[in-house]
C-alpha cells in the first residue's frame, strides 16, 4: 500500500507538470482560437534559454525562471504579429499547421546546432536533495515543482476569470469588433496573450531543464499529449485543462504502476472516452 | 623486327584488355553512409559517420593509387521504409557498392534484405540486432562494433561477478529492449544472479520516477537499464535526482555512449559500469584517429564506438578489394575476402570475421569518472578490465545462422 | 444507400475542376509513361502512388464532407499489417492479401466511425486521433507485427496468379493499375447524388439535417470508405516495399498526410495527388541534405499557409481561369 501512495504522489507532481504545460496551451485556444503546435517547440526553447544563460552567462536557475518566459514571450509576441496574424480569420486548421510547420522549423533548427543528445543542466543547490516520507524518498526538486505549479495555475486562472483584464481578453474574443469599439485595443491584447502563452511553455521548459533532458526534441514527444489534456479539460477553461492535467497525471501514475507499457497511451483513452460521453469536454463550451 | 614487336605488344595489349574484362574488375567503389542524421541517434552515428567513412577512405592510400571513391550519406528518419528505399536506389541508381553504418535495428533489418537482395555489402556498425548475425544472416552483410549479446554479456557477466546478483529492469517498451532484457537475463542466471522483477516503459519516456520508486521497492542490487538513447539518459538522471545510488543501489547502462555521457555531466552520471568496443583515449592508435576526428567535427566531439566502427569497417573493406585487385561489383565476393583476411586497425586492434559475418574484436567493461578523477575534457572513462575477442561475442555456433555449418 | 435527390440527376464523373476525362487522361498518361524516361526511380513513383491513395481517400473526408482526421494513419497501418500478414504468415497470394487489408481497414473504419462522427470540427479530429494512439499501441505490443523491426520480406508472387511482381516493370503496372482504379472510385463517389449530399452536409451540416436526410449515416460511410482506400493503400505499400512498419500508424504520417493534402489542394481532385508527390519527393531528395529535411519541411509548411492556401492544384486552377 505505501508503494501505492508514492506513485499517487508521483502522480501528482507530473499532473502538476502537465496543468502547467497545458495551461498555456489552453489560454491560446480559449482566448485566440489558436491550436498552437508549436507550443512542445517553445516549451523546448524555454529549457535551452535557461542552459544558455547558464552556459554563456553564469545565470543560474532562479535567473532563468524570471528572464526565460520574458525572453520567450517577447518572440512569441513577434510570431504573432509577423506569421499568425494573417491567417487569424481563417479556418482553425490553418493556424494548426502554420504552428506545426514553425514547430518543425524550430526543432530543426536546435537539432543542427546542439544534436540530439542534449545538454547537461543540474538541480539548483538550493532545491537539491530530499527528504525520506517513509513511503518515498521525495527530491525537494519535485515537491517545488508541484507548489510552483499550483500557484502559477492558479495565477493564471485567476487573472483571466476575476480580474478586469481577463475580462477583457474573454470579451475581446467573442466579439472582437464592440470591444474594439470600447476603444480596447485588441490587436494587441491578442498578441499578448499570444506572449504569454507562450512564456508559459517556455516556463514550463526551465521547470524541466533539471530534470528532463535539455534536447531539441524534448518537447515532440510531450506535444500531443498535452492536447489530449486540453481537451479533456475541455477546450476554452481554463479550469478544466488544469483539472485535467492532474487528474491525468494521477491515472498515468497508477498506469505505471499496474500496466506500465500503456502509460503512454491511457491519455488517450481517457480522452477517447471523455469525448464520447461528454463531445466538449469535461469543461468546455459546446463547439 | 618491328612488326615482330608490334605482334607482341599488341598481342600483350589483348592479352591484358580481356583477362581484365574477363575479371571486370575495377578502381571505382561507392560507399554510402546511411545514417540517423537528424534525429535520436544522430550525435551516436550522423554526420560523425560520414567523416569516419572518408577518413578511412584517405588513410587506405587506395587514392593515391588510381582508385575513384566517393563517400555519400543520407538520412533514414529511422523509418525501415525510407532505409529500405534508399537503399534500394542507391544499389539501382547511384552504383553504390557498400552501405555502412544504419544504427536502429528496425531499419537495419530491412537494408540487410535489401542488400541480400542486390548483392551489395552491409557493414553494419549501428544496429544493436544480434539476429544480423543470427536468424537474419546473409552473406553479404558485417556486423562490426557491437551487439544485444555482447553488451549482455560484458556488462551483465561483470557485474553479477563483482557481487550485484539482484537485479531489477528498466526496459524500453520495444524489440531491442526487450533482446536486452533477453539476453541480461540469461547471463546473471547462468552466473548465479536473480532478477527480482522488470518494468517496461514506452519508447521516449520523459519521467521514469514511478519506475524508480518501484525499482527501489524491490531492492534489487542492481538497476538494469535495458533501452538507449533519450530513454537512458533520463533515467540516469532521475535516478541521480531520486538518491537511488545514495541508497545502495547500482546502475547499470546496458547501452551507453561517449555521446550520452557528455550530454549528462559527469557529476550525474558518475560511477556508470558499461562496455563498449572502443574508447577515444584507450591507447596511442586510438587516441591518434580521434583527434583527428575531432579536428574535422562540426561539435568537436570525440568519436563514439558506432562512428570508429564505421572507420574500421571501411578500411578493412578498402583492404579486400585491394587483396581482389579491384572492385568485383560483387558483394558476396567481397565480404567472402574480409572473412579470408583477418582485421587489424588501431581504433578496434586484432581480430576476425567470422562466418556469420560478426566481427570479433575485443570488449573493454569501463567506469564513469567522477568529476574530480576527470584530468582533461572528455576525460571520461576509467579501464576495468578488457574482454578477449574470443570472449566477447556469441559462440558461432549458437546464433541459428544457415550460414554457419552446423 | 440513399433516397435519390428528386432535383440532381446522376450524371457522368466530372473528373476534377477541369474539363472532363482530359486530366484524368494526361495524369494517367503522364505516369504510365515516367518510368520510360528514366527521369524518376520507378521505387519512388510507387511510393508516391500509394501516398497519393492515401491522400486522395484523406481528402475524400476532409474535401469532400468536411471531416479532419487526425488518425488516418491507423488505416494505412491496418491495411499495410493486414496484407503483410495475409501474405507471410498466411501464404495468401498479392491479390487477396491486398483484399484483406483493404477489409480489415474498412472494419476499423466502421468501429471508429460509428464511435466518432456524432462529434464535430476539432472534437472529431481528437478522437480519431486519441483512437488512431490506442491502435498504434495495439501495433506495438502485438507479437505479429515484431515491433519496431516490422514485419520484413513480404513476397510479391504473383496477381491474380498471372502476373509476376517480383519484375519491377510489372509492379509498377499493377500499382499504377490500383492507384488509377481507387482514383476512379473516389471521383465516381463525388459526383455522384452520395457525394452531393455530402457536399451539403460540409456546407451547412443543420440545414441537410432539417430536409431531412440522416446525416450520421452520410458521414459514417464516406468515412469507412475513405478507411477503406487508405488501407488499400497501406496494403499496395506493404506489397511494393515488401514490408510493414509501426512508422505506418505513427501519428506523424497522419500529419504527414495532412500536409500532402494541404500541400496539393484541400477539396480538389488532383490536389491530394499532387501533394503526396512533392513530399515523398522531398523526403527521398532531401535525405541528402540529412539535418535540414525537417527545416524544409516546416518551411515548405508555413510557405503553404501563409501564401499558397489553395495548394499548388488550386492555386494553378485559380491561375488559368484568369
Amino acid at each position: 500500500m505505501a508503494a501505492l501512495y508514492g506513485q499517487l504522489l508521483i502522480g501528482l507532481i507530473n499532473g502538476a507538470f502537465y496543468a502547467l504545460l497545458s495551461l498555456g496551451l489552453a489560454v491560446i485556444f480559449g482566448m485566440l482560437n489558436i491550436i498552437n503546435f508549436a507550443h512542445g517547440a517553445f516549451y523546448m526553447m524555454g529549457a535551452f534559454c535557461a542552459w544558455f544563460l547558464l552556459h554563456r552567462f553564469g545565470l543560474n536557475y532562479w535567473w532563468a525562471l524570471a528572464l526565460c518566459p520574458l525572453i520567450m514571450g517577447l518572440f512569441g509576441a513577434l510570431i504573432e504579429r509577423t506569421l499568425l496574424r494573417w491567417i487569424s480569420s481563417l479556418d482553425h486548421i490553418y493556424g494548426l499547421l502554420l504552428t506545426f510547420g514553425l514547430a518543425l522549423i524550430i526543432q530543426g533548427v536546435f537539432l543542427n546546432e546542439f544534436g540530439s543528445s542534449g545538454m547537461p543542466y543540474g538541480i539548483p543547490h538550493a532545491l537539491s536533495g530530499g527528504r525520506n516520507l517513509g513511503f518515498m524518498f521525495l527530491p525537494n526538486y519535485r515537491a517545488w515543482v508541484i507548489g510552483f505549479s499550483i500557484v502559477v495555475c492558479f495565477a493564471t486562472w485567476f487573472g483571466i476569470e476575476r480580474t478586469r483584464w481577463g475580462a477583457y481578453l474573454r470579451a475581446a474574443t467573442e466579439n472582437p469588433e464592440l470591444v474594439r469599439a470600447f476603444g480596447i485595443n485588441v490587436p494587441r491584447m491578442i498578441t499578448l496573450t499570444y506572449g504569454f502563452g507562450v512564456a508559459l511553455a517556455a516556463l514550463a521548459g526551465v521547470m524541466a531543464a533539471p530534470i528532463d533532458q535539455v534536447r531539441p526534441l524534448m518537447g515532440a514527444d510531450f506535444i500531443i499529449v498535452v492536447f489530449a489534456v486540453v481537451v479533456v479539460g475541455g477546450m476554452g477553461s481554463i479550469a478544466g485543462s488544469i483539472l485535467a492535467g492532474f487528474a491525468l497525471g494521477v491515472i498515468e501514475g497508477l498506469t505505471k504502476y499496474f500496466y506500465p507499457e500503456a502509460s503512454s497511451t491511457i491519455v488517450f483513452v481517457v480522452m477517447a472516452l471523455v469525448l464520447l460521453a461528454r463531445p466538449a469536454g469535461l469543461f468546455g463550451r459546446t463547439a | 623486327m618491328n612488326r615482330r614487336r608490334l605482334f607482341l605488344t599488341t598481342g600483350l595489349f589483348l592479352a591484358m584488355a580481356t583477362s581484365a574484362w574477363a575479371a571486370k574488375l575495377d578502381k571505382s567503389v561507392v560507399i554510402g553512409n546511411l545514417s540517423d542524421q537528424s534525429g535520436l541517434y544522430a550525435d551516436l552515428g550522423g554526420p560523425g559517420s560520414t567523416i569516419a567513412a572518408k577518413m578511412a577512405v584517405e588513410d587506405s592510400g587506395l587514392t593515391k593509387q588510381g582508385w575513384r571513391i566517393r563517400v555519400i550519406a543520407a538520412d533514414h528518419l529511422n523509418k525501415p521504409d525510407v532505409g529500405a528505399n534508399i537503399a534500394r536506389k542507391w544499389f539501382d541508381e547511384d552504383k553504390v557498392d557498400a552501405i555502412v553504418d544504419v544504427p536502429n535495428s528496425g531499419v537495419a533489418l530491412a537494408v540487410n534484405q535489401v542488400v541480400k537482395e542486390k548483392n551489395g555489402v552491409f557493414l553494419a556498425s549501428g544496429a544493436a540486432s544480434a539476429d544480423l548475425t543470427g536468424k537474419d544472416c546473409t552473406p553479404n552483410t558485417v556486423h562490426w562494433t557491437y551487439d544485444t549479446w555482447m553488451l549482455a554479456h560484458g556488462t551483465g557477466r561483470a557485474i553479477v561477478k563483482s557481487g550485484g546478483k539482484t537485479w531489477f529492469f528498466l526496459t524500453a517498451d520495444y524489440a531491442f529492449g526487450k533482446a536486452l532484457q533477453k539476453d541480461t537475463t540469461a547471463v546473471i542466471k547462468a552466473n548465479g544472479g536473480k532478477v527480482l522483477g522488470a518494468v517496461r516503459h514506452p519508447l521516449n519516456t520523459a519521467d521514469f520516477s514511478s519506475y524508480l520508486l518501484q525499482a527501489q521497492a524491490s531492492k534489487a542490487q542492481i538497476i538494469g537499464l535495458a533501452n538507449a538513447g533519450g530513454d537512458t539518459t533520463n533515467a540516469i538522471k532521475q535516478a541521480h535526482e531520486f538518491g537511488i545510488t545514495a541508497g545502495g543501489q547500482k546502475l547499470a547502462a546496458l547501452l551507453l555512449f561517449i555521446s550520452d555521457v557528455h550530454a549528462l555531466g559527469l557529476k550525474v552520471a558518475q560511477g556508470l559500469e558499461f562496455t563498449t568496443t572502443f574508447y577515444w583515449d584507450l591507447n596511442s592508435g586510438t587516441r591518434a584517429f580521434s583527434k583527428r576526428f575531432a579536428a574535422r567535427m562540426k561539435s568537436h566531439a570525440m568519436p563514439t564506438m558506432v562512428q570508429a566502427g564505421v572507420y574500421a569497417s571501411v578500411l578493412h573493406y578498402l583492404k579486400a578489394l585491394k587483396a581482389l585487385g579491384g572492385n568485383p561489383h560483387d558483394g558476396a565476393k567481397v565480404v567472402a575476402e574480409m572473412k579470408k583476411l583477418p582485421t587489424d586497425d588501431p581504433l578496434f586492434g586484432k581480430g576476425i570475421i567470422r562466418a556469420d559475418g560478426r566481427a570479433v574484436h575485443p570488449a573493454y567493461l569501463w567506469r564513469v569518472k567522477s568529476p574530480s578523477e576527470s584530468k582533461y575534457p572528455w576525460d571520461y572513462f576509467h579501464l576495468v578490465s578488457k574482454i578477449p575477442a574470443s570472449k566477447a561475442f556469441r559462440p558461432l555456433n549458437q546464433g541459428g545462422c544457415p550460414l554457419v555449418q552446423q | 444507400m440513399s433516397p435519390a435527390l428528386g432535383r440532381a440527376k446522376p450524371r457522368l464523373p466530372r473528373l476534377a475542376n477541369w474539363s472532363g476525362g482530359l486530366g484524368f487522361a494526361l495524369m494517367a498518361l503522364a505516369l504510365a509513361v515516367l518510368p520510360l524516361t528514366n527521369l524518376v526511380y520507378p521505387y519512388f513513383i510507387m511510393e508516391a502512388l500509394c501516398f497519393a491513395l492515401f491522400a486522395c481517400a484523406f481528402n475524400l473526408l476532409i474535401g469532400y464532407a468536411g471531416l479532419l482526421s487526425f488518425g488516418h494513419a491507423m488505416f494505412l497501418g491496418t491495411g499495410g499489417y493486414l496484407c503483410a500478414q495475409a501474405a507471410t504468415a498466411w501464404g495468401l497470394p498479392a491479390g487477396l492479401a491486398l483484399s484483406t487489408g483493404t477489409a480489415a481497414a474498412a472494419l476499423l473504419g466502421l468501429v471508429v466511425g460509428l464511435l466518432s462522427v456524432r462529434r464535430q470540427g476539432i472534437y472529431f479530429a481528437m478522437i480519431t486521433l486519441a483512437l488512431a494512439q490506442m491502435v498504434y499501441f495495439f501495433f506495438l505490443q502485438a507479437p505479429f507485427t515484431h515491433g519496431e523491426d516490422g514485419i520484413q520480406g513480404v513476397p510479391q508472387g504473383l496477381l491474380f496468379g498471372l502476373f509476376d511482381l517480383s519484375n519491377q516493370t510489372t509492379l509498377y503496372y499493377a500499382t499504377l493499375v490500383v492507384f488509377l482504379a481507387g482514383f476512379l472510385f473516389i471521383v465516381r463517389v463525388i459526383d455522384s447524388p452520395f457525394g452531393e449530399v455530402l457536399k451539403g452536409v460540409r456546407e451547412n451540416e443543420s440545414r441537410m439535417i432539417s430536409l431531412g436526410y440522416k446525416v450520421d449515416r452520410y458521414k459514417l460511410l464516406a468515412f469507412v470508405l475513405s478507411a477503406a482506400l487508405a488501407g488499400l493503400a497501406g496494403a499496395l505499400k506493404a506489397i511494393v516495399t515488401q514490408s510493414a512498419s509501426l512508422t505506418d500508424a505513427h501519428w506523424t504520417t497522419s500529419g504527414d498526410v495532412v500536409l500532402m493534402t494541404l500541400v496539393g489542394g484541400m477539396g480538389t481532385i488532383y490536389g491530394p495527388v499532387v501533394g503526396a508527390f512533392v513530399i515523398v519527393a522531398m523526403q527521398q531528395y532531401l535525405a541528402q541534405f540529412g539535418q535540414w529535411v525537417t527545416v524544409i519541411q516546416g518551411l515548405v509548411f508555413v510557405a503553404c499557409v501563409l501564401l499558397f492556401r489553395r495548394g499548388i492544384v488550386g492555386e494553378v486552377a485559380r491561375w488559368l481561369r484568369l
